[in-house]
């Protein structure tokens, strides 16, 4: 365990350092000088970051509980100082009660903040980190609990409390009994601060809990990170030596920035554990639960049906009604003043099915909101970046309701937002919205377009020329990389392998045919009867995870089997923005689905076959139209990204690496 | 004669235009066919055996050209003439047992049944040769030490008639033929109902919430699910579409239409859907004698994740799937490429082929087949219970005559 630490904490202190933006919240400096302490604030406006805390306050901050809950106070310490030798309980509950209190002001779907209050700070244990996540991040049944009850978390973190408060040795005892449970009370704090990831109305969800519920929420919330503190400091003090490093490094920039710095400084602190759940929130909601759906529902711009025979296995994943909703959206389009009309139409796009293709879909998002950004106007009394990201947040919510994002997509957002939340606080406003459609060009250019000619020159090395390149559906890297090919006059012949129901090779096909390239077309059951004639597979990508299983175009997986059955290099062509620091095991838990109804229809020429739609009211029958899966990495030779050609293996490395210029960007 | 020639150029030409199609109908069909040449054939006095199994092999190797692919066809040809030289042999060594008994009595007799069979040799010889031949030593025959009984159940009765009868000349050769035709009848009730043989073993396989794969549209599937699902047990079917012949639509449709909980899933999904799969059965178009599978196309891709998953792959097979051949480059040599307008519609790529002068050429392949090698099965259920692919070779050597295997 200590080494682990250790070992954990050095990257850890890399990365604090690209967190500039960031000063710690303090208040009771005179309590412990050098150490930041965050001080109980009502709400962010109310407390101030007065002192800008000196370098080792992440680390072993201690929790000054406000004066107001004397009680939570008393519990804390106790917890602390039984907990261990050096008494720091960190922030947590505080940094929580901060960051609900934003998410509840901004209100908007904003991962990383409204994951701040959950993160830990890094001087807690392991334990509860992984606890937290397990319980928290993953949606767990706690977590929707809570969200649909938010009195019911508190009364569980009374009872966690209760047993503390006369005996604080039983916090440390059975410590990580109380992690455990504390994890589960952050679940559910975490679960109220994410709910309003949907939300379009900012404070929707203020309004739906009383002040004296949050406040009872928020109580117990800190008691419990406050033992959960206790554990972690001991621990921490063990590792303690990475610590006062990385917060040494935290430069301190931005005073002004009165309320947004609490929050923002609140993220430096959890840098680490946030930069590893930042994108937690951006993946799917889980729609097999039903209170949420219900409560997403009711926020939504686009009414889906959602359709009635769902596959068991996929329940948790949005399948909608397809079709329906198209012409009342798009005829309401200049009536709609929340969404911008040109990220409206982009939605619109996505929802049609009219963009396919992540690079396509990436730009045309991402230029929806340059344009978005360059009509925006800072409405008077409000700081631009947090208006600025609630808005970002409210489209971004939008278009997942129009389609379910993908995952390079989910990294451009939180890119931007990046971006938006390092402006320089003295920027004037047509300045700030410059600088932040630049950036998003900037992105564009480097990040898809640079970046595919980067991989074309690469991949081209890799064909020679009497080859047999085999590739499969349609991907405009694979498609640049043959054409190019083909213009500097290697002689080699592609077989393009497609699937039902999208048919996207076919578009591949007829582009290449047209240029000249010598082409076999078939489809994706023959595979391992054209797999034999193949000499390499190219195959596009939309996104590569960290533990290097690639997450692509249903049937990749397929292909990249059956060529690594017959030995057949396998290369994968990605942008390294798609790189994602998820892991992912099988193609069930994250996953798009399809119309069905694109599966049920089949083509007029196979007579035998008849059209299955009519049965379509049948219970027993369904029809899964499974948009993506996930090929191990075993299966993949080499990736091509704009970093070089790396084994899939060097992903997480490459993730790392791409993560901190991504910031610095 | 004429009409049964008729028959023969009607259903070689149907199977060359593959106007009959998967392997249960052929081999119906075939057998049917075979049952008519068998009771026209003019059958000489001497040497009938060799004439039945004459004019079986000629319609027999018409049939195979016509369709080489259906392997199904030669299959049966091989049956039936296997069923000919066992039904010689028994017959022989019902006489050679008669002449034993006639023997010392009755020396005309022995002349007789010389006359009618094997004039030259002597009976226990040709017996022991006939045996060695016909019956590789199987273990129930070593230990039972009656080589007749297990596979030819009539062998008894027809050998006390024979004894009677072993006078008559012209009943003699009335009683091959016969017997032969009676054996026929036999292996088409046994194609008939070899579905129900095999969905009687599916409660042995399937267990309450399984999830089960699928692919291509297989009768054999079809009752096996179904006769779980009768036993009250519940289960749920992934079928993969089968493009472009899709005929997993058909099959979901017969399983919906059952009340199977079936969900259609593109063939693409195989992969992804694989892991929460218990097992995957399919339906085989041929079984080789190594224990490879000829089955739709797809199949091998299916195998291979089932591999990667450790998920089961079941393949059932009636025994007129059993094919004594072993495969050699099966993927080219037993397949068979359709239509690309099941593919591509013609009309929409004519214009960019035309386009350019420079423009690159566009093959289309849409083989019908697939050949999973033996090592990714992990079980046949045949009509005659479960099997190892490591065992299909012997339980060939049952079904079929050594001198057969090459027609």
């Amino acid at each position: 365990m200590d080494t682990r630490r250790g070992a954990l904490a050095v990257p850890k202190v890399r990365r604090v350092g690209f967190f500039t933006s960031a000063i710690e919240p303090t208040q009771d400096s005179s309590q412990r000088p050098n150490r930041s302490q965050s001080g109980p604030v009502e709400a962010t406006t109310s407390s101030s970051p007065l002192s800008d805390s000196p370098s080792g306050n992440l680390i072993s901050p201690v929790l000054i509980p406000p004066s107001r809950h004397h009680s939570d106070n008393l519990t804390s310490r106790a917890v602390a100082a039984a907990a261990a030798p050096v008494p720091v309980p960190g922030p947590a509950a505080f940094r929580r009660y901060l960051a609900h209190d934003r998410g509840l002001n901004v209100g908007s779907y904003n991962p990383p903040d409204s994951l701040l209050g959950t993160s830990p700070p890094s001087s807690n244990g392991e334990f509860s980190e992984d606890s937290v996540s397990l319980f928290g991040f993953q949606r767990s049944d706690s977590a929707k609990l809570s969200a649909s009850f938010p009195n019911g978390g508190f009364d569980l973190t009374l009872a966690v409390r209760a047993p503390q408060e006369p005996e604080p040795k039983i916090a440390t005892v059975s410590a990580s009994e109380v992690t455990k449970k504390i994890a589960e009370v952050s679940g559910k704090s975490e679960s109220v601060t994410t709910k309003p990831q949907k939300e379009k109305e900012p404070k929707s969800l203020k309004d739906k809990t009383t002040k004296a519920e949050r406040r009872a929420i928020q109580e117990a919330q800190r008691a419990a990170k406050a033992a959960a503190k206790g554990e972690g400091n001991r621990r921490a003090d063990e590792s303690g030596k990475a610590n006062p490093g990385k917060a040494a490094k935290k430069p301190q920039p931005k005073k002004e920035r009165l309320p947004a710095t609490s929050s923002v400084s609140v993220k430096t602190a959890v840098a680490v554990e946030k930069e590893k759940r930042m994108d937690v929130p951006q993946t799917q909601m889980q729609y097999d639960d039903k209170s949420r759906v219900e409560k997403a529902k009711k926020r939504a711009v686009v009414e889906q049906t959602e359709s009635k025979n769902k596959v068991e296995l996929f329940l948790h994943l949005p399948q909608y009604e397809r079709g329906n909703q198209l012409p009342d959206l798009s005829s309401n389009i200049f009536i709609l003043d929340t969404i911008h009309h040109a990220v409206y139409k982009v939605g619109l796009q996505h929802l049609a099915g009219d963009i396919s293709g992540d690079n396509a879909r990436c730009i045309a998002m991402l230029q929806a909101f340059q344009e978005a950004i360059k009509d925006y106007t800072t409405p008077p009394m409000k700081d631009l970046t947090m208006d600025l990201t609630t808005k970002i947040n409210g489209y971004v919510s939008f278009l997942i309701e129009c389609r379910p994002l993908s995952m390079s997509m989910g990294n451009a957002i939180r890119f931007l937002k990046n971006q938006i939340r390092k402006l320089p606080v003295n920027l004037s406003e047509p300045e700030a919205k410059a600088s932040l459609c630049s950036d998003i060009g900037r992105f564009i250019d480097e990040k898809i377009i640079l970046a595919d000619k980067v991989i074309v020159q690469h991949a081209v090395t890799k064909i020679r020329d009497g080859e047999v390149l085999l590739t499969y559906g349609f991907s405009c890297v694979v498609e640049m990389i043959l054409l190019y090919a083909h213009e500097i006059g290697k002689k080699f012949r592609v077989v393009i392998v497609d699937s039902r129901p999208n048919l996207e090779g076919q578009k591949l096909l007829r582009r290449l045919v047209t240029r000249g390239l010598d082409c076999t077309y078939t489809h994706i059951n023959a595979i391992s009867y054209i797999m034999r004639e193949a000499t390499r597979v190219f195959l596009g990508a939309s996104s590569i995870f960290s533990n290097g299983t690639l997450y692509s175009k249903v049937g990749t997986a397929c292909v990249a089997m059956v060529a690594n059955a017959f030995s057949v290099p396998v290369i994968v062509c990605c942008e390294a923005y798609k790189f994602h620091e998820r892991v992912l095991l099988d193609s069930i838990c994250t996953n798009e689905l399809g119309d069905p109804d694109a599966v049920a229809s089949i083509p007029s020429f196979s007579t035998k076959a008849k059209h299955l739609k009519t049965m379509d009211n049948n219970k027993n029958l369904q029809f899964l139209n499974l948009m993506y899966d996930s090929t191990p990495s075993e299966y993949i030779s080499m990736i091509v990204s704009d970093y070089g050609m790396i084994p899939p293996t060097s992903i997480p490395v490459i993730v790392r690496e791409y993560r901190r210029e991504h910031l610095l960007l | 004669m004429p009409d049964v020639q008729s028959t023969v150029v009607e259903f070689v030409n149907k199977l060359r235009k593959r106007k009959i199609e998967g392997s249960q109908a052929t081999a119906k069909c075939t057998v049917e066919l075979l049952r008519s040449v068998i009771s026209y054939q003019r059958v000489p006095h001497a040497n009938q055996a060799a004439a039945l199994i004459d004019a079986v092999k000629a319609v027999g190797q018409q049939l195979v050209a016509a369709n080489p692919v259906e392997l199904a066809v030669g299959n049966v040809v091989r049956r039936v003439l296997h069923i000919i030289r066992e039904e010689d042999l028994s017959l022989t060594t019902a006489a050679m047992a008669g002449l034993d008994l006639l023997d010392a009595s009755d020396d005309d007799d022995v002349d007789n049944c010389k006359g009618i069979g094997y004039p030259a040799m002597s009976a226990a010889v040709v017996a022991a040769a006939a045996r060695s031949t016909l019956r590789p030593p199987s273990l129930q025959t070593l230990l039972e030490g009656t080589p007749e009984s297990a596979t030819v159940p009539y062998t008894s009765s027809s050998g006390a008639d024979s004894e009677s009868k072993t006078a008559d000349k012209s009943s003699l050769t009335r009683k091959l033929k016969h017997d032969v035709i009676e054996g026929v009848n036999q292996l088409i009730h046994e194609i008939a109902g070899c579905h129900e043989q095999i969905a009687e073993q599916a409660i042995e396989h399937i267990h309450q919430n399984e999830v089960i794969l699928t692919l291509g549209s297989s009768r054999t599937v079809l009752e096996f699910l179904c006769a779980a699902k009768e036993k009250k047990r519940s289960f749920r079917v992934f079928v993969a579409e089968g493009a472009p012949r899709y005929q997993g639509h058909l099959l979901a449709k017969e399983l919906v239409a059952r009340g199977l909980q079936t969900t259609v899933i593109t063939d693409s999904a195989v992969f992804a859907m694989i892991s929460r799969v218990n097992m995957v059965i399919i339906g085989a178009h041929a079984v080789m004698a190594n224990g490879g599978v000829i089955g739709p196309v797809g199949v091998n891709m299916a195998a291979l994740a089932a591999k990667k998953h450790a998920v089961p792959f079941v393949v059932l097979a009636g025994s007129h799937k059993l094919c004594p051949l072993y495969p050699h480059n099966p993927e080219v040599l037993l397949n068979e490429l359709r239509s690309p307008s099941e593919l591509l519609d013609f009309g929409e790529f004519s214009d960019c082929l035309d386009s350019g002068a420079g423009s690159g050429s566009l093959q289309v392949v849409n083989p019908t087949f697939d050949y999973v090698p033996p090592n990714l099965v992990s079980l046949f259920i045949t009509d005659t219970g479960g099997h190892n692919p490591s065992y299909m070779y012997r339980l060939i050597a049952d079904y079929y005559s050594a001198d057969d295997l090459v027609m």
